[in-house]
């Protein structure tokens, strides 16, 4: 019986296996094989295989500065959009209807619009002549061109502002499963409605908030249109790095051995921090 | 000077009105229960002594204090929510110790009281589990171990119980009854089961669309309500209409029954009632002719649909060991003097 069903399951996980490994596993396969040949200027992808290019990698300071950028941008696109989200979703669960049809249709419109088109309209608001550069001149906080193009805070803001409807729904979904009759009985029971807030609805909605963390992380570490556009070549991330050499310098085991690595990262980052989130909330929720 | 009273409490929403000018005083102690359909404004009675929802009109005195408006922090009552309403991230003595930990109570005092609170209830050795660690029973009484440990003037009971199998709330209904009795906390319980109400409350009332229809002890409820709705939902019952022949006599569809001192004039329409276990139901004699349609075994008593003169009625028998009446079986019919309730036909 157990061996037959066994098969069973197998035979119709089949198709999907086949699909991902045909389609995911392989070039990631062939991603990573590449990583591990030589390169030549002159002779372009060499046939003998090295470390190399992992140690070229490892060993440079440029590289570090564009790790240690892309996981301190993800890490605060992250903060910034628990601190927006959270509070947002709380807002939205908290409204009547229609309003709140309404609301969630705004918080989770953005989502219709394709990145890059956003992406570009951060470029218009955030370019030298643009919009921003109107504000601070009509307000009279500058006479000179504001510009938040190719800094650090124009790729933030615009990350934050394509992955903040992820940390909504995220949170949202979670507070969804709070039982209102919870928070009543805390009331009930001498707690202000700041410490109801604090003790009782928080601490449940936590596991939203983790795992909305995690989607809005790993999104921002492999986001490739934003950066390009705001942060370009002056502010490069991991993702962008690697799709310059691929296409500017040519180098592309260079390219597949950064691209392994910010895999890497980002698995060993997620993993360990789903490991942490799992045993912390483990007895609490199903 | 009653503990816990209520003044011409109204609550409206919007157009509708879910509660009516109830009036009702409580003694220090006693064991209240609201008893209505659902829709009958009883939760919402409630959530107004619980402060949960304010009242439209009226007032709530508690001990000769008026807290209509004070918030539900600041009342100190004691809740157990319909759906226990445990905190999920907590474990259970945590839960209990909450409201204390909220009156500042130190942390081994309310540990100790928390510890205390769920061995009356008999969970003592479950008060390092969460929540969803536990059965429905026992999240049960972790609800009434919190809303007991804070010392409140008065419990209140939502539906405690209807999350329950039958068997165990059968249980629950005499353990929680012993308990209020040994505490001796006032008690308002809310709830839709007859039998619930009757089984546990010094007092009921019956509440209908907002208003109240009876008030009782519940032996006086069961055996005198004053309108058919109270009859009908408190216990089962057989309700007929009727025309008043003369000062001593009825007429119930074509058959002449004999009721003496009713008081009603000749020609009116009244309603009677009478509960299928006043009657007796004998193989001969005397008594009216009726036929056995159906008989089921209950296993403390047997109940039958019988067709007579007077139409159909049901008759419940208690089980004595033989074999009762078939179906298709003819039987004689009689009930006691008294059995009957009447009421002038609701206009």
């Amino acid at each position: 019986m157990a061996s037959s069903a066994n098969r069973a399951a197998w035979a119709m996980t089949a198709p999907g296996v086949i699909f991902f490994a045909a389609l995911l596993g392989a070039p990631m396969i062939m991603t990573f094989l590449l990583s591990l040949h030589a390169y030549d200027f002159n002779a372009g992808v060499l046939p003998d295989w090295t470390l190399a290019n992992y140690a070229d990698v490892l060993g440079d300071s440029y590289f570090h500065k564009i790790f240690l950028r892309t996981f301190g941008l993800a890490a605060l696109v992250t903060v910034i959009c628990v601190l927006i989200g959270a509070p947002e979703a709380y807002v939205l669960s908290r409204l009547q209807n229609p309003w709140k049809s309404i609301f969630l249709l705004v918080v989770l419109g953005p989502l219709l619009i394709s990145v890059v088109v956003r992406t570009l309209g951060w470029a218009l608001f955030f370019g030298g002549n643009g919009i921003l550069t109107m504000i601070a001149q009509g307000l009279g906080f500058s006479d000179e061109p504001v510009s938040l193009m190719f800094t650090f805070a124009g790729m933030t803001i615009a990350l934050v502002h394509v992955l903040v409807p992820f940390m909504v729904i995220s949170v949202w979904a979670s507070l969804q499963k709070i039982d209102p009759q919870s928070e009543d009985a805390a009331w009930t029971l001498g707690a202000s409605k700041l410490t109801v807030l604090r003790r009782i609805t928080l601490p449940q909605a936590m596991p939203g908030i983790l795992s909305g963390s995690i989607i809005v992380f790993a999104l921002t570490v492999s986001a490739f249109a934003t950066p390009a556009i705001i942060g370009g070549r002056r502010m490069k991330v991991v993702a962008t790095a690697a799709y310059d050499e691929y296409l500017s310098t040519l180098n592309w085991p260079l390219g597949a051995t950064i691209a392994v690595l910010l895999l890497v990262a980002n698995v060993v980052i997620i993993v360990t921090y789903n490991k942490l989130v799992e045993r912390r909330f483990a007895k609490v929720f199903e | 000077m009653s503990f816990l009273s209520l003044k011409n409490l109204n609550k409206q929403f919007g157009e509708f009105t879910a509660v009516r000018d109830m009036t009702l005083s409580i003694e220090k102690g006693e064991f209240v229960s609201l008893l209505g359909p659902s829709g009958c404004g009883k939760t919402t009675t409630l959530q107004m002594i619980a402060g949960l929802l304010e009242p439209t009109s009226g007032q709530i005195l508690l001990d000769g204090r008026d807290i209509s408006h004070t918030p539900p922090n600041k009342r100190g009552l004691g809740i157990v929510f319909q759906s226990y309403a445990l905190f999920p991230h907590m474990s259970a003595l945590d839960n209990v110790a909450f409201g204390l930990e909220m009156r500042g109570v130190g942390k081994a005092e309310r540990q100790d009281r928390a510890r205390k609170a769920l061995e009356q209830v008999k969970l003592g050795q479950f008060m390092h589990r969460f929540p969803k660690e536990m059965s429905g029973g026992q999240r049960q009484r972790v609800a009434l171990a919190r809303a007991l440990v804070i010392e409140p003037p008065v419990l209140l009971l939502d539906e405690p119980l209807s999350n329950l199998d039958a068997k165990l709330r059968e249980d629950m209904r005499l353990e929680l009854r012993l308990l209020q009795q040994e505490i001796g906390v006032t008690t308002i319980l809310v709830t839709h089961d007859q039998e619930e109400a009757l089984s546990m409350s010094d007092r009921i009332v019956v509440m209908k669309d907002g208003e109240m229809e009876q008030i009782a002890a519940p032996l006086d409820l069961y055996e005198r309500p004053v309108s058919p709705f109270v009859s009908d939902f408190v216990g089962k019952t057989n309700l007929f209409d009727a025309q008043i022949i003369d000062a001593d006599h009825v007429k119930v569809a074509d058959h002449v029954l004999l009721l003496p001192a009713h008081g009603m004039p000749a020609g009116a329409s009244m309603q009677l009632s009478i509960r299928p276990e006043k009657f007796a139901l004998s193989p001969e004699g005397d008594g009216d002719e009726v036929q056995v349609e159906a008989a089921i075994f209950h296993g403390a008593n047997w109940l039958y649909r019988v067709r007579g003169a007077m139409g159909e009625l049901f008759v419940t028998q208690p089980n004595t060991g033989a074999p009762g009446f078939a179906r298709g079986q003819t039987a004689r019919l009689n009930w006691p003097d008294g059995a009957l309730s009447m009421f002038a036909e609701a206009s």
